[in-house]
């Protein structure tokens, strides 16, 4: 019997062993450029910003994806514009961050080149989750690895409201264009 | 990977001691052989039962820790929209012009509305300041104005010193300055000649600010005001006061204003030319993307900080109460990336 205790617990340290092993030896990215920018397009007028202060990690074999945008970091073209993004829609001081985590599909990382996939998760933007699809394009290079995504977010999804005053200058959804460059942490 | 190690040495933890058991079993002694079984078999599946539990809860974890390795640091910033306007109902406010922005900014006071129904309740005569502030940098700012009181010039500069900054900043701290040239009496109409040095006067003011919530703002500003040429017998050369301001919104787009200014150098018992009274003034804010609308009902005339403190004559609770407007339209003149 004690001899069966002793390998009993010689293999669940071993498991455990493993365990950790595995996850110490998971192939994580980080990013090393990214940006993060959005369209608006009404009938008055055209809004653009953009964010680079986007911070993400990439799980190579997992294909666990993560991002986290501060709000706050988009710059417009108008200041005014903004401080109302901020203040008015987004409402940055309760909701400092928008982020994503979830994981890629259809992704191989033994392929290397250019490969179209799917990000499926959770997309959480001012107080809101919602579970989303994201198509993407991943490709995997010498240097690192890239994933570009361009895609939609209604307002109405997250619980930003436009004035009715406001309709004309501001469209119902915008269009969402994430760029990330990773490099092996 | 801190979770991870935690859970090994608790596991190692739990298995040394699982040893220690099992040598006290040993050296005990002995039970019946079942007995022991069962409680080797308790042990085992104990043992299994958290081994399956705690690899469930990492490959569970394990996405958002991916996320929470990417938002464990707040996000930094300062302190944004403290006050809608540049100006809270009569007096200014902490705010400066974003670099490259040029502020419109009109004003409005009616006359009195205990005046009656005869002018409409005031509403015949109207006051107006016509201004304009431009953004040189973030943080620093410069404007001109006219007022139709007293036909009064102004041209002043601001400088925010210190911005607040969750965490290490709590207040947002505004210096100002302002020049004032008033052109009534024209030249030569005055009872008594009137010279260039006269008509002009000089306000310093510190703006306090602080954000308390996204929707309550509260400032307090101590303020001189000097004159170059006063009533010696009813006034002072210099004045100075003390303002409050503060401002609850009660949707995004509309907030409530209030301001009382107490002035600390009052002279009492002046004959009723010279009565002059702590400026008062509620307002509503209402904002439309570049516009912002401040409807007011003040007991002050005027729209530069010299008459405001100085010369304000009415009694706000007699009913000497102006109903006005102040509306900024922004423009963005130089984009900036």
């Amino acid at each position: 019997m004690a001899l069966i205790d002793a390998v009993l617990n010689k293999v669940f340290l071993l498991i455990w062993l493993g365990v950790v092993a595995f996850s110490a030896q998971a192939q994580k990215f980080a990013l090393s450029e990214g940006d993060i920018t959005f369209f608006s397009e009404a009938a008055l007028e055209n809004i653009k910003a953009e964010n680079k202060s986007i911070t993400s990690v990439f799980d190579a074999s997992t294909g666990e994806i993560a991002f986290a945008v501060p709000n706050n970091q988009f710059q417009f073209e108008k200041k005014l514009m903004q401080q109302h993004f901020n203040e008015k829609y987004m409402e940055s001081e309760k909701y400092p961050r928008s982020t994503f985590s979830g994981k890629l599909y259809g992704f191989d990382p033994s392929y290397s080149g250019q490969q179209q996939v799917k990000a499926v998760g959770k997309m959480f933007i001012h107080g809101v989750t919602q579970s989303v699809e994201i198509p993407g394009v991943i490709e995997v290079g010498s240097q690192g690895i890239v994933v570009k995504s361009t895609f939609t977010i209604k307002l109405a999804d997250y619980k930003i409201k436009i004035p009715q005053i406001l309709w004309q200058n501001i469209a119902e959804q915008v269009e969402v264009t994430v760029n990330l460059a990773y490099k092996p942490l | 990977m801190k979770i991870f190690s935690k859970q090994l040495i608790s596991v190692i933890d739990q298995s040394k001691t699982q040893n220690q058991k099992g040598k006290i079993e040993r050296n005990s002694k002995p039970d019946s052989t079942i007995n022991k079984d069962t409680k080797h078999e308790r042990k085992l599946s104990r043992s299994i039962l958290s081994l399956i539990f705690i690899l469930t809860a990492t490959l569970l974890s394990a996405q958002d820790d991916l996320l929470k390795e990417l938002t464990d640091e707040p996000v930094e910033s300062e302190t944004i929209a403290t006050f809608k306007g540049s100006r809270v109902i009569n007096l200014q406010s902490v705010e400066t012009r974003p670099k490259g922005t040029l502020e419109f900014i009109f004003s409005h006071r009616f006359g009195r509305i205990n005046e009656g129904a005869y002018t409409l309740w005031g509403l015949d005569d109207a006051y107006v300041r016509l201004g304009l502030e431009y953004g040189i940098t973030d943080r620093l700012g410069a404007g001109i104005g006219r007022n139709s009181v007293d036909k009064s010039f102004d041209a002043y500069a601001r400088y925010k010193l210190l911005a607040q900054h969750p965490g290490k900043m709590p207040v947002t701290v505004t210096a100002l300055g302002t020049i004032n040239y008033r052109s009534s009496p024209k030249k030569g109409e005055g009872i008594v000649p009137v010279t260039t040095r006269d008509r002009i006067s000089f306000v310093g003011q510190l703006l306090i600010a602080r954000k308390f919530t996204p929707g309550l703002s509260l400032q307090v500003n101590p303020l001189i005001v000097h004159r170059n040429t006063v009533n010696q017998q009813y006034e002072n050369n210099d004045d100075v006061a003390l303002g409050f301001a503060g401002r609850q919104k009660i949707s995004r787009s509309i907030a409530f204003t209030a301001e009382y200014l107490i002035r600390l150098t009052s002279n009492e018992n002046n004959p009723p030319a010279y009565e002059r009274y702590n400026a008062i003034g509620f307002g509503i804010d209402i904002e439309t993307g570049g516009h912002v609308f401040q409807l007011v009902f003040t007991n002050s005339l005027g729209l530069i900080e010299r008459a405001v403190v100085a010369e304000t004559n009415g009694n706000f609770w007699d009913g000497d109460i102006h109903f006005g407007f102040n509306i900024t339209r922004t423009f963005q003149l130089s984009g900036k990336k």
